[in-house]
């Protein structure tokens, strides 16, 4: 009976947490503001897919992709936004509710696009507002939904095609019901735990009539298998009940990939793209009859090239004789399947075509490099620029101000990019370094315009020099006496954190070049397994060849030389070895025994050698190739004779990399499959980092030691930064009890640099760049949310120079302030004078920071500095700040005069008007006041092309402006301008006062006189005085 | 013995699942504010406000009435601007180059126009209103375990369509004051974007409660904050304040 209640009390628990892991929550309560950017890029954009529309509104496009999650378009698919960021982002169908299509949205998880690379889901799950809330739907271990088909007549009644399992067995795989709307499921076709459910497609016109294609596939690390007997194609017409074969007039034998949809417009013709044994069987069959019989009617290329990559057939909604083949280029045909051409050019790679509902040459086709669009039936095609899906391998950083990243990504080269640019990151920012499928990427170490970069299974290794633009292959070659080199399809190769001219290299065995790649020392035995069973690519892929690389197994797959001493490098392979050598490489050791807890031959992907002891190491495992989706992360003090696991149920995912801090060794940042997760005490407790970081494959995480910047290179979200993470390396237990403390600032070095750039349209993608603010950075035990919270600045002499809104949330705050002070008080005018909105920046110096929360009050400071090898001297400086405020004193001593001017016309006016009498007099004065204010402050006009004529103060504020912005010397010919306006304004203020002296002593006396209230001005530190 | 334990589980899990209604929330939500008679009796609100651009702390006056009609008017360089007016019948505001009032377009004035009945919170009589209130699993926003309540209002007309009007509430669960309330962007370029607006620093004002901090932001961007300095209820005004200026 105990255990009943306690498995009650854990069933409250889990309900209670909802759809939040804990790992979440705990992260949610802690990070706040410590905030990721994405920056793309998006000009290579990424692998796509699916693509869902809705069905009476062409403006509405959904599409999947591969590692980026879900995107929504709302203007017919010029601009996409994000609506699935928390989840799995690998996506495997979206589905519109067709009784609720503008609401109601279905994502079902797991790309079915089995390449080796792919990622993975974790069930079905439904939206009620387009895509702004989620709620999981079940259907957890499918890990890839092929279809989600919803009845247009009830739709609570929806089937699911799940193709399950990629890397090993699986009952959770076939067709499954459900008639509540997704409470519970029941599977209604099932082959068997090999065998899942590539295709299913219900028959537009009548909900009851479904077909089902099933493919028999398997992927290791090292092989790839698509078809054999139990491949098959099924229809029911009776809801799901009852299913039948329909082969009659497909090939015999063994039966791959099959592709299959129904004409919307004619519910008989159906298309198959059939995988088969012989090639002149291969390709498209068509059913006139409603897949009673099957007639062939083409074999090319397009039509059969790698079916477990390009699966899927489209017929126009219109015209049952236009349908259009994903394929490597994708083609069209216009008679029905008997010939077809290809689509125009685009990035190869195509898995799905979308028509648009109301003009079939709309269309749209998902890529590997994104997602295209043609508005002439597939003749042109033309990429969506703002899609930042690209699925990176590995990222690596230099030491330049700003730091570049650099990176290879899935089917889209090599490439480097700043973490910086004038106007934000375009896509004319990054430069393409290297071909194919791009992995890992580095810069020289001390020369940045050397980068190495590599292809799929190192069939390229290049050093470029990207300013000379010169390009050579330097991969390693077997001489005499050496095996058939092995190499991973993302080949091991690192720099040296000792030898700038270094490079390592892992085949089967390590190589060493001490010269930049051109001449190389094997400096190890073969470091793997070396198994043959697990060396045969050449068979790989079933009924049709795919021997690409990708399957190259038995190699090394990362290299860690110690950071403390070149003579210690730590070997990871991917049939699960792990090798040290403390001696260059001339003795190995074979560490695998020692491994704790990671089964046999689970792949080695990533070691990193602890930058604070030499005998400190963490390995990381990934058996998700072994259908094994645990996570597996090990730690080392002694050289690797012992390991203990670091990681806590905290973490979702498995792992691929682990980065330690460069300052405080118990703090590590984890990458997995669903994001990134942090630890601050060596791997006890584990936060989930949400804020901008999706839920997306974390392949390689790294840190830039100039800026405490972490970088990610995930698998289908480009890079995202988190800027200046060093406040995590202050997070602890003390630290989160107190109710506000601040961490350490840090100076700010002041931007100087230009305000121009940024070239891109509203359509395309601009990555955006880190603060230049300086950063005020404090925790919160609690929210605040009841009472005042301020946040003033005050310089030296206790003066105030500015008052920010503070950040009230728990956790970490960041108030940025971009040490300007106070903007002057500007004359009162006809129109707005925009120089007059510069506020001044602070000299260098340090700034008291105060907090006041209540009754409480918290300081802290910080120190702004010039910017190190300023262009400008101290004394240019000097002069420049001296200027500026004495341009910022004369801005409201005229902005006074201008007061003391206006008040007087009003009063006078209302003198004129109601008494008679003075009007003589007055009108005089009134008259010479509005001449003398004429010359001070434009009038008459607009703020636009109708402006007045500049006039004192507009001269004024245009010098002040452009002084006070330019951080050298004013030019002489600035200062000889200001003489001028010095004049102006001294002559101005004598002809007031001569006003003042003469006719407004003689007003005032008269209005007294007569009995009127005079003017009762403010003093000009009342008037000048700032809120 | 077996029947007690589920029926203490029926009741734990419909406690946790349901544990409050979205009714019960709101009317906490209500108490919180310092009760619905008090907050009915409110006639008119003014917000004497400022905000910040880079050195420049710019003054506000945010009016509203019960009746739907508003105004916000603030000044720099001594020039008084009007933004957001609303007279009950015609929407207006002036246009920074001429200085002059224009008319908001059609579609804006309908839409606040439908949202007259608002005032002092969407909440109130939201069922009379033709509102729907829905409670989602509860989310940590602000480093804070909130309720989270999904409130349709009356759709907007967008380009000439109804577009459905959501607004997402999170209550902190601890005092029942909104901390967060977000939005999906439904027009322009930054369609489809969600805007966050972040309520704190409440403060009583003759017996209720107002956030005297509301920051408005793009979810994971960063903001820009109004600070309330007053609050006053109940005052007249001139119906010339509200009133589309014609020449």
């Amino acid at each position: 009976m105990m255990k009943r209640i306690l498995s009650i009390a854990t069933l409250w628990t889990a309900f209670a947490v909802n759809a939040q892991d804990a790992s979440i929550l705990k992260g949610k309560e802690l990070f706040g503001d410590l905030k990721a950017r994405q920056i793309g890029p998006a000009l290579m954009s990424g692998r796509v897919s699916d693509i869902e529309g809705h069905p009476t509104n062409n403006k509405v496009i959904y599409i999947g992709t591969a590692g980026g999650g879900v995107w929504k378009s709302q203007d017919g698919g010029v601009r996409f936004n994000s609506i699935f960021d928390d989840l799995p982002q690998s996506i495997g169908a979206v589905a519109v509710d067709p009784s609720d299509p503008d609401n109601t949205v279905w994502v079902g998880t797991g790309e079915v696009w089995t390449r080796n690379s792919v990622s993975i889901g974790d069930g079905i799950y439904r939206s009620n507002d387009g895509g702004k809330n989620w709620t999981k739907f079940g259907l957890e271990k499918t890990e890839r939904i092929s279809a989600i088909e919803i009845d247009p007549k009830d739709r609570n009644t929806i089937y699911v095609g799940a193709l399950g399992a990629l890397w090993g067995d699986s009952e959770d795989r076939g067709v499954y019901k459900t008639t509540d709307g997704g409470k519970t499921w029941t599977k209604i076709l099932y082959v068997n735990a090999s065998t899942g459910c590539s295709d299913l497609i219900m028959d537009p016109n009548d909900p009851n009539t479904l077909y089902a294609s099933f493919w028999e596939f398997r992927r290791t690390a090292y092989s790839f298998n698509s078809g054999g007997i139990n491949s098959s194609l099924y229809k029911s017409t009776d809801g799901g009940k009852t299913w039948s074969k329909i082969q009659n007039g497909f090939p015999k034998g063994k039966l791959g990939r099959i592709a299959v949809t129904v004409a919307p417009s004619d519910s008989k013709i159906l298309y198959a793209v059939v995988e088969a044994e012989k090639p002149n069987e291969k390709g498209l069959y068509r059913s006139d009859d409603a897949g009673a019989t099957w007639k062939h009617l083409n074999s090319d290329f397009e039509l059969t090239v790698r079916p477990f990559y390009f699966s899927r057939i489209v017929v126009d909604p219109k015209d049952p004789e236009t349908v259009a083949k994903a394929g490597l280029g994708g083609s069209i045909s216009h008679d029905g399947g008997k010939t077809f051409k290809n689509l125009g050019f685009m990035h190869s790679d195509i898995h799905d075509i979308w028509f648009d509902i109301n003009d079939s040459d709309k269309l749209f086709a998902a890529t590997d490099g994104g997602l295209y669009r043609s508005l002439n039936g597939g003749t042109t095609m033309e990429i969506i620029e703002n899609l930042p899906i690209c699925q990176f391998y590995h990222v690596s950083v230099d030491n330049q101000t700003p730091y570049n990243i650099y990176g290879g990504l899935q089917d889209n080269g090599s490439w480097f990019g700043p973490s910086a640019s004038p106007g934000g990151i375009e896509a004319r920012d990054w430069e393409s370094v290297g071909m194919g499928d791009g992995f890992r990427v580095y810069p020289h170490p001390s020369n940045p315009k050397i980068v190495y970069s590599e292809m799929q299974g190192a069939e390229g290794v290049w050093r470029y020099d990207s300013e000379k633009m010169q390009m050579k292959v330097i991969k390693p070659w077997p001489v005499q006496g050496d095996p058939k080199l092995r190499f991973n399809w993302n080949a091991a190769i690192t720099t040296s954190k000792h030898a700038p001219d270094r490079l390592y290299m892992g085949s089967q065995f390590l190589h060493r070049s001490d010269d930049m790649g051109n001449n190389w020392t094997k400096i190890s035995p073969d470091l793997t397994t070396n198994d043959p069973t697990k060396q045969n690519q050449v068979e790989s892929g079933g009924l049709s060849a795919d021997n690409s690389g990708a399957e190259n197994h038995c190699t090394i797959f990362t290299i860690a030389e110690s950071p403390l001493d070149q003579n210690i490098i730590w070997i990871g392979t991917d049939d699960g070895n792990v090798q040290l050598t403390k001696d260059g490489g001339k003795t190995w050791t074979n560490l695998t025994v020692n491994l704790t807890g990671i089964p046999k031959n689970t792949w080695c992907y990533h070691i990193e050698a602890s930058a604070f002891d030499k005998g400190t190491a963490y390995a990381v495992f990934d058996g998700h190739t072994r259908n094994d989706k645990a996570t597996y992360v090990l730690k080392t003090n002694d050289f690797g004779k012992t390991w203990k696991s670091i990681v806590t149920p905290d973490v979702n995912g498995f792992a691929r990399n682990i980065q330690e801090d460069l300052k405080n060794p118990n703090l590590l940042f984890l990458g997995t499959e669903f994001g990134l997760f942090i630890t601050l005490d060596g791997g006890a407790n584990w936060y989930k980092f949400t804020n901008g970081v999706p839920a997306t494959a974390v392949h390689y995480i790294e840190m830039h030691a100039g800026t405490n910047d972490l970088i990610l290179g995930t698998h289908g979200r480009g890079i995202i930064i988190i800027d200046d993470v060093s406040p995590l390396r202050e997070l602890n237990a003390e630290v989160m009890n107190k109710p506000l403390h601040f961490f350490t600032p840090k100076p700010v070095y002041m931007d100087e640099t230009s305000t121009f750039g940024g070239a891109s349209g509203e359509t395309q993608f601009i990555g955006s760049n880190p603060s230049t603010s300086a950063r005020i950075i404090y925790h919160m035990s609690k929210r605040h949310t009841f009472g005042k919270m301020t946040l003033d600045i005050f310089n030296e002499k206790g003066e105030r120079v500015s008052t920010i809104a503070p950040g009230k949330q728990k956790g970490i705050n960041v108030v940025e302030w971009n040490y300007v002070s106070l903007a002057p008080k500007v004359a009162s005018g006809k129109t707005i004078d925009a120089g007059g909105f510069f506020a001044p920046r602070v000299e260098a110096g340090r700034y008291k920071i105060v907090i006041t929360k209540g009754t409480e009050k918290y300081e802290s400071y910080v120190d702004v500095k010039y910017p190190e090898n300023s262009v400008y001297t101290a004394e240019e400086r000097k002069l420049q700040h001296e200027t500026t405020m004495k341009m910022y004193a004369m801005t409201e001593q005229l902005a006074y005069m201008v007061y003391e001017i206006d008040e007087l016309i009003a009063h006078t006016d209302n003198t004129m008007k109601t008494n008679p009498a003075l009007k003589k007099q007055t009108l005089t004065l009134n008259t010479d006041l509005n001449a003398l204010k004429d010359g001070l402050v434009i009038t008459k006009g607009d703020n636009y092309v109708g402006a007045g004529e500049k006039q004192l103060r507009e001269k004024l504020s245009d010098l002040y402006s452009t002084v006070g912005s330019y951080y050298g010397a004013p030019s002489q010919t600035q200062l000889e301008n200001l003489a001028m306006l010095e004049k102006q304004m001294n002559d101005a203020k004598k002809k007031f006062q001569v006003i003042k002296d003469t006719q407004v002593t003689k007003y005032k006396a008269a209005t007294e006189k007569a009995g009127i209230k005079y003017i009762e001005l403010k003093s000009f530190e009342e008037y000048v005085k700032k809120d | 013995m077996k029947k007690l334990v589920l029926f203490i589980a029926f009741i734990g899990l419909s406690a946790l699942s349901f544990g409050q209604t979205a009714d019960e929330i709101i009317s906490k939500y209500f108490e919180t504010l310092g009760g619905k008679e008090k907050l009915n009796s409110i006639i008119s609100m003014e917000m004497k406000a400022k905000v910040d651009f880079g050195g420049m702390s710019i003054p506000l006056q945010i009016v509203s009435m019960r009746d739907g009609r508003q105004f916000t008017k603030f000044s720099f360089q001594g020039k008084e601007m009007t933004q957001g007016a609303f007279d009950g019948t015609t929407a207006w505001g002036t246009n920074f180059m001429t200085m002059k009032a224009e008319k908001e377009d059609a579609e804006t004035t309908e839409n606040i126009k439908r949202s007259t009945g608002d005032f002092v919170s969407p909440f109130m009589n939201y069922v009379d209103k033709g509102y729907m209130v829905e409670l989602l699993p509860n989310e940590t926003i602000e480093g804070v375990e909130c309720f989270k309540i999904k409130l349709t209002k009356k759709p907007q007309l967008i380009d000439g369509q109804e577009v459905p009007n959501v607004e997402f509430y999170y209550f902190d669960k601890d005092n029942y004051v909104p901390i967060v309330v977000e939005t999906e962007i439904n027009q322009g370029e930054m369609k489809g974007q969600i805007s966050q607006t972040v309520f704190s620093d409440y403060q009583e004002v003759e017996g209720t409660y107002f956030a005297f901090s509301m920051t408005q932001r793009l979810k994971d961007g960063m903001g820009q904050t109004i600070v309330i300095e007053s609050v006053e209820l109940n005052k007249t005004y001139e119906d010339s304040l509200f009133k589309f200026p014609e020449e």
